[in-house]
This record gives structure tokens, C-alpha cells and sequence, in this order.
């Protein structure tokens, strides 16, 4: 288990350099100088020099990413050019949105995923079954955005019962969470679709497995043996369904927050690009991938725990 | 027996457990559970079959032949609600929505097709010398892999846009290049299997040449569990894809792609909501189509290997 | 006093007769043996008696324990029967254990679901049982997982768990098919210990004519779902009256055991029909070198002192009637 930790761990970091240098490179091998790419086609040269020295950028290039990195590690991610702000705090403050909003969404649809596919499987061969496989085939097809989009439509266009967009400060948290429902459902849905697809297989392999036999054969009644025996099995391919789909959630969580115009992480990345802020844009495209393949690395591990004929092995 | 897929997917352990849990039931040969899931494996295969064929001739069709050209402005003729002359009726530029729709299919595929494409054309070769090396080389391509999986397809496109401007092809390549580790996983897991079946110990002790063996026995063997994954990469990157057009990050208007004309239609969401859902349709239909096509023919050909 | 009495026993499967009126008894501390290809309906007999078939699969008939009808009674009272005084050992030790659950912990849990045991007691009456199916280092295998143990271990690890309750009949559906060849000896010697030193009654379902004429004191000949000849073991393996059982008894002795799979080359003319596929009348007759004109309808199952035959022209008795042509052997 050690083993296959720090080997895993290896993989991490190799992967992070690589993530770190493929994000940098994009910034750095731009036609053009970035402070040039950063003020537009009108900027004078002189603001261009001037914002070149500002931004580091006459330092060879392995000081800069050096640079770069030292500033991820320690936090110190420096000024946004456009807005003035510093990036720590703009990425912290949209983070208070971003992470509510995705763990919104993964209970969101677990609620979905798990009756689905656990009553899709029980009932599998029966009409109500199929339904229920159907209903998480339909959702796992569902894009968030057109997902939102129609919940805009019925819950705030026709009924006007959930705000469409926007999101005041967490001083009020009755109306945050009220902002967040929409798009939270609009991400859960799909993620609910997809989980079920897996929690749905698991219980009909489980089901058809030779130990829940063994166990019935005991005495234990259908109920008794698949709480003791069934939920353990079924578990481990949840816990890696719900730890990559995690990592879905985050990027879907990008696209969500454009429709619901949510101040999170997205919005932030998103109005960076177009404002070809940069920086920033490099900044959050680390952060994310960074705590994407954090919670991969988690997965994996959580796994060989969890496993029994996998925690031996290296 | 068991036609149910394991998601492909999911990494090593989660196949490993499906793998040991499957098992041989009591001598049944033909039990109703058989039965219904062929039904279901028909539909699945049916409908998604329609689907994507119904998607295929409408982009054909929007090659030579639009109810109205799809860019065509009509200041007068604004927003107009769904009639004889404009079926589904028209945009804010009082372009047809119909002729837009039709027109965005082929882009759709498109973008789907070079995704596809970038995916494979390097995440199989890659795969099967991760399978036929064990040395140096297939341990460089696993390690390479196991560095790009997991890293989210979306992010890396909006990155690549972000660097190099917003275009089709950057978002395509992008998609693409993010799901070549799927392919080197599903490929070298299924090259093993059949490289450590006997016939084709057999042909080695012939003499056969690795890459004979390859052409002869392997690529043969695994193309159903490609095609399955190509099905299913095929909706992943329409999804991609339409998430970044509405990101204004991929193909950009007046280009009628579905995910921009989306985007556009969200301004006229109190006023016209049917104008967003068109297109929330279209992309809706066609990822379910691309993924019960995938589903079917997992089925029929007995492919564990689903999303 | 039969322990486990079975009367008219079938299995049905969407309208298909897989198991068709299968009467056998198996009295206290008697062994059983009951033979027959893959396919004629041996395990699911054995997995309708103790009501664990699978999804669309129905049993009727009779399968009484002691007193009671397990077909009958409640889906509650069989669970508590289950198990404790009836048990069945699967065919393949490799996946019938939870992989997710220590050995000791699955072994005991009959125990406590039966005998009311506490945890701890549940620990150590599973660490005697796994010394008692000869697993060395008891204590220490019973805090392994499943994939810790080779397949030869794991099988004994079901009979610890067969044997847990004291059952009054264990069933042991071709225990040592999945297994090495050379452990297979040694885990039916030790089933025969154990059936002996608990008294109990025992249904061995098997391929292997060697272990019935061994271990068993009566054999049932199954083919296509129904029973089609059962005596005492001396008479069944030296006088065979059903041309199958006389076929089985042919191609095992041709020295052609196929040790991988425990079935018999297909020294039978002819392989088993799929479910369903079996002629009408009688379900031997078209691979049968007897068969005539007469076999379209079924031959009752005759009882001549304690053989039982269903067939019109049992081996050794008399010759097949004169009206039988070469045509009326195979299709």
C-alpha cells in the first residue's frame, strides 16, 4: 500500500509539472509578446515595455516559471493587470461560490443516481426497471446548459419561484442557496445520469454474484444479505464513480455558472480569457487541473483501501 | 452471460472487481432475464441506430439543400414565432432557425468526427505498443498515459483556446487529445487479452512477426470494443464541443453551431424561450443518440465497456 | 425416515420445462449421488430444493426436510432452514466468497444468524470449524480475504460454512469440478469425513462415476430435467438398465476423464440439447443406439425392487424389439 501510494504520488507531481508546463508554455509560446496579447493591437510600445518588466517577462524563461510556481506554491499569485486585484483573493472569493455549487451537485445527484440505479437493477426485467435505466440513459445526455436553460424556462420565466441568475454574498444564506438550486440540479442531473449508469451495473453484477448466494444460502433473507454483503461490494465502484465524477462536477460547474451568470470559478476563468487577462486564466487552469488530478490521486488510494484483494498489491 | 458493460471509464480497479464478480450461474441456458435484456439491447441499439442515421441525412441534406440559406439576415422577418414559411421560426437576425439547425448537424459532426479521429489515430497505435513492448517504450507510454488521464477534456480546450484564440479546430484537437489515454488504455487492455489467447502463442511459435500478428489476430479482435468506445467518445466530444461554442471558446457565430446558437438565444430567454430549446434539443438528441448507439452495440457485441 | 424427501420436483423458465417431475429420497446419514451431463437439470434441481433459483425461474412440487416442505412454507421459515439444517456447497469456491469479508467473519455468520452467537463466539467457533476442514493456521486464515486462498482452501472454507449448523442434509454441487486435479482427491475425502462424523444425509451432484462408486450408497441418473434410472450404487455401476446411465458408465471407464473440466469426452453419441431443445417423449431417444418407435412417448419410471428405469428398452433385460430400424437412432 505504501508503495503504490508514493508511486501514485509520483505520478501526481510528475503531472503536475507536466500540467504546470503545458499551462505556462501556452502563455509564454503566444505569437506575439504577452504584454502585447494583454493591451490589444492599440497599446503603445512604451506600456507594452513597461507592462513586460511588470509582468517579469524579460526574465529568461525558466525564472519566470519558476517564478510562477513559486507564486502557486506559496499563494503569492501576484495582480491581475485588468481588474487590479490581487488573483489569490479573486480566486478564493470565487471559490466560495464554485465549491458550494459542486458539492450542490454531487448530492444532488447521488439523491438521483442512487434510487435510480439501485431500483433500475432490483427491478430489472419488470417495466418500472427499464424505466428507471431509461430515465438515467436521458439524464446522463442531458448538457448542463441545456439542462439550465430549460430550468430557467419552467422555474424562473414561467413561475418565477428560483432567481435565473446572480448571486448575493453568503450574508444572506437562505437566497445564496436559493441562487445555487438551479444550477446545482442542472449539474446533478447529468452527473445523476451517469452515476446510476455505474451503481446500476454494480447491483446487477452484485446480484447475480456467486457470494450473495453463499450468503442467502446461509439464511440470511434478500434484505439481510445485501446490507451486509451487498453494500460493501457495491460500494467500491461508487466511491471511484463519485471521486471522478467529483472532478466532472468542477468542470461542469465552468459551463453551469456561464448561464446562471454565478460569480464562481468559471465566470472568473471565462472573463479572463475574453479579457485575455491571462495571468489569471493561467492561474485557474492550474488550480482546477491541480485539484482534479488531487482528487484522482485520492480515488485511487481510497480504492486500494477500501479493497481488500487490491491493498496488498503494489 | 453477463451482457451488462462495466464503464470503461473507470480505471483499473473498478474493471478488476466487475471482472472477478461475473461469474458462472447454475447451468441455465436461457433464462426471462436473458430475454428482456435483449429486447432492451435491440432498442437501445434501434433508436440510437435512427437517431444517429436521422443526424447523418440531415447533414447531408444541409450540404446541398437548406429551406433558407443559414445565414441569411432578415431585418424584418425578427423573432418570429414558428410558421409555414419558418417551421421552427426565426432568430434575432431573422435568420431560420430550421435551415440553422439543419446547417449545425454538419458541424456537429464534424467536430465530433476530427475529435474521434485525433483520439485514435494516436491512442491506438499507442496502446498496442504499450502491449506488444514491455520494456522501456510501453512503460514511456503507460507513464505518459497515466499522466494525461484523467485530466478533464473541457479544460484542456478552454486552456488551448485561451492560448490560441478561439477556433473549431483548437477545440476539436483539444477534445481529442484529451481522450487519447482512454484509447491507449481500452487498446492495450484488449491487445493483451487476445496476445495472450493461444492461437496467437501458436503463430508466434511460428515465427510470425509482432506487427503481422497484430494485423492478423489483434485489430481484428478488439474492433468492436473500439467502435463501442468511438460511439461513446463520439457524444462526450459533441458534448465538449457544444459547451464551448456556448462558451463563445470553440466555433464561433455567425457559424450556426448549436452551441453558439444556444448562447445567442439565452438574451431572448424571457421573450422567446423557444428559441433556446431548438438547440438544447439537437444536442440533447444527438449525444443520446451517439450513446445508445455506444450502449447497443456493446451489447450486441458483448463489450464491457460503457462510459 | 427419509431426510430429504423431493416429489415431483420441477423447475419452470418462461413456459420451458427444465426440471420435470424429479421424485428422489435421501435418508439420514445416506449418500446420494446424482449424475448426469451439464445441462440435464442436476444443479437446478439442487438449487430449487433449498429455493435459491435465480430470477424467472419457478419451482413446484414437493421437497421435504424432516416434516416440512421447503416449497411450501414461508419465504421466512426457509431462511431459518436455510443454512442450519440444510446446506449446500457451490461449485466454484473461486467466487463465492465475499471478497470483501474476512474468511472468519462468513464462516461464523450462519452461526450468529441461527444460533443467536455473539460476535466474538461467532470468531471462535469459525477458527474450530476452519481447523476442522484441515486449514493450517486456523487463526491466521480466518483474518485473510478470499483472494488470499488458494481454490482447494476455499472450497473447505464452504464446507466450514456448510458444516457450521450441523445441517441434517448437505448438498454439494460438484465441489471439486472447479478445482485442481490433484486437490480434488483430498477435498472429497475430507467431505466424506465430515458428512460421516456429522450424521448428515448428502446429495452429491457429480460427473465423476469414480467418487460416486466410492463415496455414495445410491445413485440417480438425471437426463433433459427428468430422473431417468436411480438404484444402489453395485447394481447402477455393474448392471445399468437406462442406456444413458450404461453410456456414462461407458465413457468414463474409457479411461477419458478429461481433467480440466471433469466431464466425460464426448464419448456419448451426440452432445445435450440446449433447454427446451429436447425431443418429446422419451429426451434420450435421439442419441440413443436403442431407441425405437415406441420412445415418442414417454416411458414411466418403472420400479423393480430398488432399481427405478424409465425406459422401454433398458439394457440386459431383453433385446430391443424386432421393430426397431437403423433411421429411428439418430435424426
Amino acid at each position: 500500500m505504501v508503495r503504490f501510494a508514493a508511486h501514485r504520488l509520483g505520478i501526481l507531481v510528475l503531472s503536475l509539472v507536466g500540467a504546470s508546463v503545458l499551462v505556462f508554455g501556452a502563455l509564454t509560446l503566444l505569437p506575439g509578446s504577452p504584454a502585447q496579447v494583454i493591451l490589444g493591437t492599440q497599446a503603445t510600445p512604451q506600456s507594452v515595455h513597461h507592462l513586460t518588466v511588470q509582468l517579469g517577462l524579460d526574465k529568461p524563461l525558466w525564472q519566470q516559471y519558476f517564478d510562477w510556481l513559486h507564486g502557486m506554491v506559496t499563494g503569492a499569485l501576484g495582480t491581475s493587470y485588468v481588474s487590479q486585484l490581487p488573483i489569490g483573493t479573486q480566486i478564493w472569493q470565487a471559490l466560495q461560490v464554485t465549491g458550494p455549487l459542486v458539492l450542490l451537485g454531487l448530492v444532488i445527484g447521488l439523491v438521483i443516481a442512487i434510487p435510480l440505479g439501485l431500483f433500475g437493477a432490483l427491478l430489472q426485467g419488470r417495466a418500472t426497471g427499464a424505466v428507471l435505466g431509461a430515465i438515467g440513459q436521458v439524464g446522463l445526455a442531458v448538457p448542463t446548459f441545456v439542462g439550465g436553460t430549460l430550468l430557467i424556462i419552467v422555474f424562473a420565466v414561467e413561475f418565477h419561484v428560483l432567481p435565473a441568475s446572480g448571486f448575493p454574498e453568503w450574508s444572506h444564506p437562505g437566497s445564496a442557496l436559493k441562487s445555487l438550486l438551479l444550477p446545482a440540479i442542472s449539474l446533478g442531473v447529468v452527473e445523476g445520469g451517469i452515476i446510476s449508469r455505474y451503481l446500476r451495473t454494480s447491483v446487477l453484477d452484485l446480484l447475480q454474484s456467486d457470494y450473495l448466494r453463499t450468503a442467502r444460502m446461509k439464511g440470511l433473507s434478500m434484505g439481510q444479505a445485501l446490507r451486509r454483503h451487498g453494500l460493501r461490494n457495491a460500494m467500491l465502484p461508487l466511491v471511484t464513480v463519485g471521486g471522478l465524477e467529483l472532478a466532472g462536477l468542477i468542470v461542469g460547474a465552468i459551463v453551469v455558472e456561464n448561464v446562471f451568470t454565478l460569480p464562481g470559478i468559471g465566470t472568473l476563468l471565462l472573463t479572463s480569457v475574453n479579457n485575455r487577462d491571462l495571468l489569471v486564466a493561467q492561474d485557474i487552469v492550474m488550480f482546477v487541473s491541480g485539484t482534479v488530478l488531487v482528487l484522482n490521486l485520492l480515488v485511487d488510494l481510497s480504492y486500494r483501501l477500501l479493497d481488500p484483494r487490491l491493498a496488498g498489491r503494489s | 452471460m453477463s451482457a451488462q458493460a462495466e464503464p470503461a471509464g473507470a480505471s483499473g480497479p473498478a474493471a478488476a472487481v466487475a471482472g472477478t464478480a461475473g461469474s458462472a450461474g447454475p447451468e441455465v441456458v436461457g433464462g426471462p432475464a436473458v430475454g428482456t435484456r435483449r429486447r432492451v439491447r435491440s432498442f437501445s441499439l434501434v433508436a440510437g441506430g435512427l437517431i444517429v442515421a436521422l443526424i447523418i441525412v440531415t447533414a447531408l441534406v444541409a450540404l446541398i439543400w437548406t429551406p433558407y440559406p443559414a445565414l441569411a439576415v432578415d431585418p424584418a422577418g425578427r423573432l418570429a414565432g414558428s410558421s409555414g414559411a419558418h417551421l421552427l421560426g426565426t432568430d434575432q437576425y431573422g435568420r431560420d432557425v430550421l435551415s440553422r439547425l439543419m446547417s449545425g448537424a454538419r458541424i456537429t459532426l464534424y467536430t465530433g468526427f476530427i475529435s474521434v479521429l485525433v483520439a485514435t489515430a494516436v491512442g491506438i497505435p499507442a496502446g498496442l505498443v504499450a502491449a506488444l513492448y514491455g520494456g522501456v517504450v510501453g512503460q514511456a507510454v503507460l507513464r505518459l498515459t497515466d499522466i494525461l488521464y484523467g485530466f478533464p477534456a473541457l479544460l484542456a480546450a478552454i486552456a488551448l483556446s485561451a492560448a490560441l484564440g478561439a477556433s473549431t479546430t483548437t477545440a476539436m484537437i483539444a477534445i481529442g487529445v484529451a481522450y487519447i489515454p482512454v484509447f491507449v488504455r481500452v487498446t492495450r487492455a484488449n491487445a493483451l487479452g487476445v496476445l495472450a489467447s493461444e492461437y496467437v502463442m501458436a503463430a508466434r511459435a511460428y515465427g510470425r512477426r509482432p506487427w503481422a500478428i497484430v494485423r492478423r489476430h489483434v485489430l481484428p479482435n478488439i474492433a468492436t470494443t473500439i467502435v463501442v468506445q468511438m460511439c461513446l467518445l463520439f457524444s462526450l466530444a459533441i458534448l465538449a464541443e457544444a459547451a464551448l461554442d456556448y462558451l463563445g471558446l470553440g466555433t464561433r457565430p455567425p457559424a450556426p453551431s448549436w452551441g453558439s446558437m444556444l448562447q445567442q438565444a439565452q438574451g431572448y430567454l424571457h421573450s422567446d424561450p423557444a428559441l433556446s430549446l431548438w438547440p438544447g434539443l439537437a444536442v440533447f438528441v444527438v449525444v443520446l443518440g451517439f450513446s445508445l448507439l455506444g450502449d447497443g452495440l456493446a451489447e450486441l457485441f458483448d463489450v464491457r465497456a460503457r462510459r | 425416515m427419509a431426510a430429504l424427501s423431493v416429489r415431483d420436483l420441477s423447475v419452470r423458465a418462461q413456459g420451458l420445462e427444465l426440471v420435470r417431475d424429479v421424485s428422489f429420497e435421501v435418508h439420514s446419514g445416506e449418500r446420494v449421488a446424482l449424475i448426469g451431463e451439464s445441462g440435464s437439470g442436476k444443479s437446478l434441481t439442487a438449487m430449487a430444493i433449498v429455493g435459491l433459483l435465480g430470477r424467472g425461474l419457478s419451482a413446484s412440487g414437493e421437497a421435504r426436510l424432516g416434516d416440512e416442505d421447503l416449497l411450501g412454507v414461508s419465504e421466512r421459515r426457509r431462511c431459518q432452514l436455510r443454512g442450519d439444517r440444510i446446506a449446500l456447497i457451490f461449485q466454484d469456491p473461486m467466487t463465492a466468497l465475499d471478497p470483501t469479508m474476512r474468511i472468519g467473519r462468513q464462516v461464523g455468520e450462519a452461526l450468529r444468524q441461527h444460533r443467536g452467537l455473539s460476535r466474538r463466539q461467532a470468531a471462535e467457533a469459525a477458527v474450530k470449524l476452519l481447523a476442522r476442514v484441515e486449514i493450517p493456521d486456523p487463526a491466521r486464515y480466518a483474518h485473510s480475504y478470499p483472494h488470499q486462498l488458494s481454490g482447494g482452501l476455499r472450497q473447505r472454507v464452504m464446507m466450514a460454512i456448510a458444516i457450521s449448523c450441523d445441517p441434517d442434509v448437505i448438498l454439494a454441487d460438484e465441489p471439486t469440478t472447479a478445482l485442481d486435479v490433484t486437490v480434488q482427491r483430498r477435498v472429497l475425502e475430507l467431505l466424506d469425513r465430515l458428512v460421516r462424523e456429522e450424521g448428515s444425509a448428502l446429495l452429491l451432484i457429480t460427473h465423476d462415476l469414480a467418487v460416486v462408486s466410492e463415496m455414495c450408497d445410491r445413485v440417480v441418473t438425471m437426463y433433459g430435467g427428468r430422473v431417468v434410472e436411480s438404484g444402489s450404487v453395485e447394481s447402477m455401476l455393474t448392471a445399468p438398465q437406462h442406456p444413458y446411465t450404461d453410456a456414462l458408465l461407458a465413457a468414463s471407464s474409457a479411461v477419458s476423464i478429461d481433467g480440466a473440466s471433469g466431464e466425460p469426452l464426448p464419448a456419448i453419441a451426440g452432445s445435450v440439447p440446449a433447454a427446451g431443445q429436447f425431443p418429446p417423449g422419451c429426451p434420450y431417444r435421439d442419441r440413443c443406439p436403442r431407441a425405437s418407435q415406441q420412445c415418442t412417448t414417454m416411458p414411466p419410471l418403472e420400479a423393480v425392487g430398488d432399481r427405478t428405469v424409465a425406459c422401454w428398452h433398458p439394457v440386459g433385460r431383453e433385446e430391443p424389439a424386432a421393430g426397431i430400424t437403423t433411421e429411428g437412432t439418430l435424426k
